[in-house]
């Protein structure tokens, strides 16, 4: 679509964007009682732009990514709210229609590439078999291009390797594998959930530029799901902070790493023993665990592990806060007000950091 | 026994030696055809040389499959060595078998990556815990139960989960559980092998701080086997690094990530990533190409050489030794970054892109 040159995301529900999510509910019915594994999570990307989720396990990043890509298997999952893509509101396709936007309009990177690889068939027959059913060409054609995609993600020798099955591979060539095969048919929208979590740095780094050098190429909106906030920090134009489900925190990277506001992106901020500064003597942990999505904490889901909980009379206890914007785009689901968190920032986070 | 004259973690190096590994080798064996002949051996680990000293932090950093774990099953003794010789407080246990290990298995310890499979889901936290207890027949003051139920409270768990069984706990908890089992003994050295990178963000901080404490308190010396170099930077007092089965340099804290002298370390941190926009266009990362050499067939001479940018003919033909370049600081290369040239005899080296 049109290239915005609005560089913030705007409120959600914004207009315009390649891809836009708006209020999605993802919940699952299950013996123990309603899995709300996302709560009304509206976001928005443009091409060319890359959105990272950040979250930690059990935070509804994952699920968010296979519902825009319709994965979900009919009658496990209650979802609704809207996903657009390109204007088109993909959970009012049928699954027919669904399937065959996958592959064209979108694309999925996934972070364990042995089993999302089948195992019975050549790397090259998968990417072959995407691009005959998007494309009107022979199979030679087809193989050609597929030879193409191994070469271009940096595998060795791809006239051979393209005969290979995916144990044959390594572990990074397999994860460039995967990403060949997402992008054999230029998708518009390319979701790559943690897809470097299983490599090392060295495979890491080179799947990252990667990455970036072929969205510049394809134009593609890029959704990066990970845990790591150094990944994000590589990719990211903006930032989705996830926990329990729902948005706390929603800016430009930006923002997120230069004044966030909200407590629980101080936390991640404060756990990860930062390679680019001093070290210090003692990191700044989260207490507590993330909840039970069965049992979601009343109010602020954030509350009991937030070190600044009284500062708001109860009221995280009893009421959920809004994601509500700052003013500069960016977006803060906390019932502190805003010179506070950004006197609390100041003051008492960034010096730890 | 305790060297108590030195005061705190400052003069560690006074300290003696309490783990000494010389000429470490593991070759696993190939084995084809009817006779079981071997054919060809994975060179996992390949003539390594360290010493740990009491109360200290050593880490092994490194790529997957370059040795660091099957180092760490050595010289807990779970696997026996191919060759070299392992010293623990002055007893050589290089070829110990598994009766005569077993009082020494008070001592080391080891605490593995996954907090899910390391832990038997058919007992109950008090068994696991209570294990190390009744394997080596020793009756703790004031009965097991009790004896457990200070572990759990040591790790921070609430001593009355002793009936609970491991299902019913968080990564983050199992992962304490796996602690507490380790530390039912008080052993004096503890290998942890990767404990931190199955967890969450904002867990791995809060076990990191339970590991320093713990050390601190019971004055515990450990092995750390990890990939992650920020979290390996934030606990370890040296650091080893080691590629394709053979350390490549080793050294205190500052001085490795101050002055890094091998290339291969320096790639390592150039390839991580920093949670910091500002960083992400000035920054100039080194890409190695491809992917690690398979260790049945290493590279000769310097294993680094096929992927290293300063290699050089010498590279290819003569091993470079390990050589302490600094005080403090052992580096294997012919080229070093941060330090004169190495090289034995011949023209001078203008090392090249």
């Amino acid at each position: 679509m049109t290239l915005t040159d609005q560089h913030r995301p705007a409120p959600s529900p914004r207009s315009g964007a390649f891809l836009e999510v708006r209020d999605l509910r993802v919940h699952f019915p299950t013996d123990d009682g309603l899995v709300k594994s996302v709560d009304g999570l509206s976001f928005g990307v443009d091409r060319g732009k890359t959105l990272g989720i950040v979250g930690e396990s059990g935070s509804g990043k994952s699920v968010t990514s296979m519902s825009i890509m319709g994965l979900h298997k009919p009658g496990t999952a209650n979802i609704s709210g809207e996903i657009l893509l390109d204007g088109k509101d993909l959970l009012s396709c049928s699954r027919e229609e669904v399937r065959r936007m996958r592959g064209k309009r979108m694309a999925m990177i996934f972070q364990d590439p042995l089993s999302a690889m089948h195992p019975y068939y050549t790397v090259g027959n998968q990417i072959i078999e995407a691009y005959k059913i998007h494309n009107d060409v022979s199979t030679k054609q087809a193989r050609a291009h597929a030879i193409e995609m191994l070469d271009r993600v940096g595998i060795p020798e791809p006239h051979r390797r393209v005969d290979a099955y995916p144990h044959q591979y390594s572990g990074g060539m397999r994860q460039r594998a995967m990403i060949a095969m997402a992008l054999s048919c230029d998708p518009d929208l390319l979701i790559a959930d943690e897809p470097t979590t299983a490599l090392d740095v060295t495979v890491q780094a080179q799947i990252l530029d990667l990455i970036r050098d072929l969205q510049k190429e394809f134009n593609s909106a890029v959704i990066i799901i990970t845990h790591d906030l150094g990944v994000v920090a590589e990719l990211a134009d903006d930032i989705l902070v996830m926990y329990a489900g729902r948005a706390v925190e929603y800016g430009t990277a930006e923002h997120i790493f230069n004044e966030p506001e909200h407590p629980y992106t101080w936390g991640l901020l404060g756990s990860m023993p930062r390679f680019d500064r001093d070290r210090s003597e003692r990191l700044v942990p989260i207490k507590g665990t993330p909840p039970s999505l069965i049992n979601v904490p009343p109010g602020c889901p954030f509350h009991p592990r937030c070190r600044f909980e009284k500062n708001t009379d109860g009221l995280s206890q009893r009421e959920r806060p809004e994601l509500i914007d700052n003013g500069q785009g960016h977006l803060v689901a906390c019932h502190m007000p805003q010179s506070q968190r950004q006197q609390i920032w100041r003051d008492e986070i960034q010096p730890l950091l | 026994m305790t060297v108590t004259e030195t005061t705190g973690a400052t003069d560690r190096r006074e300290r003696e030696d309490l783990l000494t590994v010389t000429g470490l080798v593991r070759h696993f064996p190939i084995r084809r055809g009817l006779m079981q002949r071997q054919v060809a051996a994975v060179q996992a680990v390949d003539g390594i040389d360290f010493t740990v000293k009491r109360g200290e932090t050593l880490s092994l950093v490194g790529e997957s499959g370059c040795g660091k774990s099957t180092t760490g099953r050595l010289i807990t003794r779970l696997d026996e060595p191919t060759g070299g010789k392992i010293v623990f407080e002055g007893r050589d246990i290089t070829h110990l078998g598994d009766g005569q290990m077993r009082p020494l298995r008070r001592d080391v310890q080891i605490i593995f990556q996954d907090p899910y499979s390391s832990l038997n889901p058919r007992h109950t936290v008090g068994k696991i815990v209570g294990a190390p207890y009744r394997l080596q027949h020793v009756t703790p003051e004031g009965g097991v139960k009790k004896a457990v139920q200070a572990a759990l409270e040591l790790v921070g768990l609430n001593p009355e989960h002793y009936n609970r069984y491991p299902h019913e706990f968080s990564g983050g908890q199992r992962q304490r559980i796996g602690i507490a089992r380790t530390l039912a003994l008080k052993p004096k050295l503890i290998v942890l092998d990767e404990p931190v990178s199955a967890l969450d963000v904002s867990i791995q901080a809060q076990v990191v701080n339970l590991l320093e404490d713990l050390q601190e308190e019971l004055d515990l010396t450990y092995v750390f086997i990890a990939h992650d170099l920020s979290v390996v930077r934030h606990v370890s007092d040296r650091v080893a690094v080691m590629y394709l089965g053979k350390i490549v340099e080793i050294a205190d804290r500052e001085g490795l990530y101050g002055r890094p002298m091998h290339p291969y370390t320096t790639a390592l941190m150039s390839a991580v990533p920093v949670p910091d926009t500002k960083r992400r266009t000035q920054r100039d990362r080194i890409r190695l190409q491809g992917d690690v050499p398979s260790p049945i067939n290493p590279p000769p001479a310097c294993r680094f050489h096929t992927r290293c940018w300063k290699a050089q003919d010498i590279c290819k033909t003569q091993e470079p030794p390990l050589l302490q370049l600094a005080p403090g600081h052992e580096v294997a290369c012919h080229f070093p970054e941060n330090a004169p040239d190495q090289k034995p005899s011949g023209t001078p080296a203008d090392a090249t892109a």
